[in-house]
């Protein structure tokens, strides 16, 4: 009777224990999960939804330099005119037009020159490939700013490239490289190149050189080999790298700027000015919704890569 | 006491995978009990379930007559010695061995002590301060039983003990395992694929297959009268032979076999009709090979050639055919 | 070991000329005595003295140093959140959108993360009243928002590639959730909660348009004083900054690294 009792009670003890148990669990798992949630919604997600409010507004001379999207009366006042004339309007198609093409010359650039060097640096022996590495990521660490300033004292007219060139003799005139579309390119392809070769690297890295002789023996040539065998297993890593080179390139501001000259139009750019010289808020914020529309899928299929890579790589 | 460990109609599902289905179990104070299966057979989820990692699907676990089945592992009469021994890289044996007790609270002076005893069980008294990466796979082994242990649990889970070890330390460790065992009186459930390292070290055994016993027995009995053709083949090596029924009383079952070409008489309790078609199966060491053919009372004789010859390493295998199979 | 084609060799040292040859040339012609950035005037550190004697630029090095501190630390804390929620926590109501929201900001375009943070800061201005001035506070929030998901990618991966049965034998003796975060968990992502640490550090002291959206009147970072003088072109005294920062970064990351190898070297 008393070991009954005294099991019964036990086992109630246990109940009330876990309950206790589950909620103190839950406290700070909560916390854990709310902090950074609540922080990202505040600070991420709902300016969004501001920046799409005022991109249906009209610009006016006031503080703030919009209209507010109810007028007195509490009817809605929102506007498309911005869409419809960033749309319509010859200058802006070209914008875009042009970002998506320099931004897509760029990811190109960086592949034909970030593989070979990818697969160099897979392949060669540990130690070497360690500093290689290393190598690769380190400029990475030094300003963005700076890295772009030193192509500046490169490309100018009488900068260190014109310079050599005409002290050997080469040239008679300055060539003008500042200022052009070609400094913007290799500007971003100088600042994206580490982004290509990094996933690339891990996908090569990871595949098993043993395949291509496997090919090699059963009679493939060695480019057969290596479209047959390297080009795919390579390709999560070549799709990761050619994302993550051609999303931030589209909204490029800080290059254009310094190398492209004034002439340069780039989504980025437009979007600074027309906020902050024009201060046509609404008309900026419209830019930057399209040109968020236009990322949107590559984004999402980066994040799905990334998501397969790392479950690959565990 | 014969239920110390009750487990009743435990199921845990995965999604739509079932891992464990409505299993019973009894676990007696002081067993050294086996679970043994291939892989995937739900035998893992079992234990973690003991361990109160995962919750059950549905029904109840109870340990020394305390209902355990939602209680978290912290609070658990219950210790585990992982697969991969999961020695805490950045602590060294001591603060690995001693960390139970830390949390309990137990008083420092106490906990030297407490660890100190431990590594003189486990034989690790001149390791007491390497780091983990220090030390080899038979001494991480013995501070992940050292640190499972210093609680006293009433139960100790073992997933795979051995696994992790080369074939020559593995025996020794047995032995090892089953003396700590015997000295400390503790229950160890053991989580094993090997059927030799069950057969040799287990009080008793059970073989999951599926997420559902097959069996439950002494190791003896599974070897000698295991319940089903999954556990006879899973079990040591075996021949077998389908026949008829042909006689059959409360000891004794005659069945004639046209792939042995004789009539085979088995001894078992099982009770089987005559004329029901039936797999006969007969152990390696029961068959005995001779030029002459056996005059001796009982003996069944079967005559065939030699066509494979494999030596192992204590035994030699030898292939028989039968005339009937030419 | 395969020997490397020639082609391959080529581009290899092609490659790590286009990266190296652009900053030696910075470092290269801080030296110059010249008026002139480039064109080469004879040996001389005169710009390097008048780098210390600009109040401006130690100001606005300051205030970058600041932000990055504090950014990097906030950025640290909620990011090892999000990357344990993320390795650990399995599923759960939002995650998907959770995990969404960490992994974007790292891809943004910097202007639009810039606008829509400005246009947030100046909404709440006019219902709460806060931030009453735009600079420091802003834009710490700011490069913590986009360095958290630098961090909580670090920590997740490093989670992902730790044997989870740690944790559970620390919880197994008796060591409850959040205890047994602190004595194994913590411990043990401690290197990839430092790397992510130091990244988002970085991160911050680059930063420029976020900054610039963001910041107010008087409060200007490094990278916008750069960018302001950097605008009119090349000079040499910005040659001289930037060597500096090449040859610290440099020589810091070069050192973490050697120092990195020879602690795993010896771990095995």
């Amino acid at each position: 009777m008393a070991i009954v009792a005294s099991a019964k009670l036990s086992r109630a003890n246990g109940l009330v224990q876990k309950i206790a148990i589950n909620r103190n669990k839950e406290t700070w798992r909560r916390i854990a999960v709310a902090a950074p949630y609540l922080w990202l919604f505040v600070f991420f997600l709902a300016p969004f939804a501001i920046i799409f409010k005022i991109s249906l507004a009209d610009p006016i001379i006031a503080q703030p330099p919009f209209t507010p999207s109810f007028d007195e009366a509490g009817r809605l006042t929102t506007t498309f005119s911005n869409y419809s004339f960033l749309l319509t309007d010859k200058l802006y198609a070209i914008t875009y037009l042009r970002s998506v093409l320099m931004a897509l010359a760029t990811t190109l650039l960086c592949l034909l020159l970030g593989f070979p060097m990818a697969y160099g640096i897979a392949r060669s022996n540990s130690s070497t490939r360690a500093v290689l590495l290393m190598l690769i990521v380190l400029p990475f660490w030094i300003s963005f700013l700076l890295r772009v300033y030193a192509w500046m004292g490169l490309l100018n007219n009488n900068g260190v490239i014109n310079n050599l060139l005409l002290w050997i003799g080469v040239i008679e005139q300055p060539i003008p490289m500042m200022y052009t579309d070609f400094a913007t390119s290799i500007g971003l392809m100088y600042s994206y190149l580490p982004f290509m070769i990094l996933p690339l690297y891990a996908s090569l890295e990871r595949m098993d050189m043993d395949l291509i002789e496997a090919a090699q023996d059963l009679g493939a040539s060695r480019t057969k080999a290596f479209w047959d065998i390297t080009w795919p297993l390579a390709r999560p890593g070549v799709i990761a790298g050619c994302l993550l080179v051609f999303i931030p390139a589209m909204g490029e501001y800080v290059i254009p700027y310094l190398l492209g000259g004034p002439e340069s139009l780039f989504i980025g750019r437009v979007l600074f000015d027309e906020f902050f010289i024009n201060r046509d808020w609404p008309l900026a914020s419209a830019v930057a919704i399209i040109l968020l529309v236009l990322l949107v899928f590559p984004i999402v299929l980066l994040q799905r890569y990334q998501a397969r890579n790392q479950e690959a790589g565990s | 006491m014969k239920d110390f460990i009750r487990i009743r109609g435990i199921s845990k599902t995965f999604g739509d995978f079932i891992a464990v289905n409505k299993v019973d179990l009894d676990i007696g104070k002081g067993e050294l009990f086996s679970i043994l299966g291939g892989s995937g057979c739900g035998k893992t989820t079992l234990l973690r379930m003991l361990a109160g990692f995962e919750v059950p699907t549905a029904g109840s676990i109870e340990i020394d007559g305390i209902d355990v089945t939602h209680m978290a592992p912290y609070d658990r009469p219950v210790n585990m010695m992982f697969q991969s021994y999961a020695i805490f890289p950045h602590m060294n044996v001591a603060k690995n061995i001693g960390y139970g007790l830390r949390k309990e609270g137990v008083a420092k002076a106490e906990i030297a002590r407490r660890v100190d005893a431990m590594l003189e069980l486990v034989q690790l008294v001149d390791f007491k301060t390497r780091k983990p990466d220090q030390l080899s796979g038979g001494q991480r082994q013995r501070v992940a039983l050292a640190r499972a242990l210093i609680k006293r649990p009433k139960v100790l889970l073992l997933d795979e003990p051995l696994a992790a070890l080369d074939k020559k330390l593995r025996e020794h460790t047995q032995f090892e395992l089953m003396n700590i065992q015997d000295e400390l009186g503790i229950t160890f459930v053991v989580v094993t694929h090997d059927q030799e390292e069950a057969m040799t070290l287990s009080s008793r055994i059970v073989v999951m297959d599926k997420g559902e016993f097959q069996q439950v027995g002494t190791p003896k009995e599974i070897y000698e009268f295991p319940a089903n053709r999954f556990v006879a083949d899973f079990i040591g090596t075996i021949n077998t032979f389908e026949g008829i029924v042909t006689a059959a009383d409360d000891e004794t079952t005659s069945v004639y076999s046209d792939e042995a070409g004789e009539t085979l008489i088995a001894r078992g309790k099982q009770l089987f009709e005559v004329g029901q078609q039936v797999e006969i199966a007969v152990r390696p060491e029961k068959i005995f090979i001779d030029k002459e053919r056996s005059t001796r009372e009982g003996d069944i004789c079967l005559e065939g050639v030699v066509d494979d010859l494999d030596i192992l390493a204590i035994a030699r295998c030898i292939g028989f055919a039968l005339p009937q199979e030419k | 070991m395969k020997q490397q084609s020639r082609f391959i060799l080529s581009i290899l040292s092609f490659g790590y000329a286009f990266l190296y040859i652009p900053l030696a040339s910075v470092v290269f012609f801080s030296f110059n005595a010249s008026n002139l950035a480039t064109v080469w005037g004879g040996f001389s550190t005169r710009w390097y003295g008048e780098l210390f004697r600009n109040d401006q630029v130690l100001e606005a090095l300051f205030l970058s140093v600041r932000i990055a501190l504090t950014s990097a630390t906030l950025a640290t804390i909620l990011g090892t959140m999000a990357g344990l929620v993320l390795a650990r926590f399995g599923r759960f109501k939002g995650r998907t959108l959770f995990s969404g929201m960490i992994t974007s900001p790292m891809v943004m375009p910097e202007v639009i993360t810039g606008l829509s943070l400005l246009l947030l800061f100046i909404t709440l201005q006019q219902i709460t009243g806060w931030p009453g001035q735009r600079g420091f506070s802003t834009i710490t929030i700011a490069h913590t928002t986009f360095s958290m998901a630098y961090v909580a990618v670090i920590v997740q991966s490093r989670l992902v590639s730790m044997d989870e049965s740690l944790e559970e034998a620390a919880m197994d003796l008796g060591g409850r959730p959040l205890r047994v975060v602190f004595d194994i968990t913590l411990p043990l992502i401690a290197p990839a909660m430092i790397a992510g640490w130091l990244l988002a550090f970085t991160l911050s002291l680059d930063d420029l348009v976020i900054a610039s959206f963001v910041s107010g009147p008087g409060s200007t970072t490094l990278p916008m004083l750069i960018f302001s003088k950097v605008k009119l072109g090349v000079s040499p005294d910005i040659n001289a900054l930037a060597s500096l920062i090449i040859v610290t970064v440099g020589l810091g990351v070069v050192l973490a690294w050697l120092f990195g190898r020879r602690r795993s070297s010896k771990a095995q």
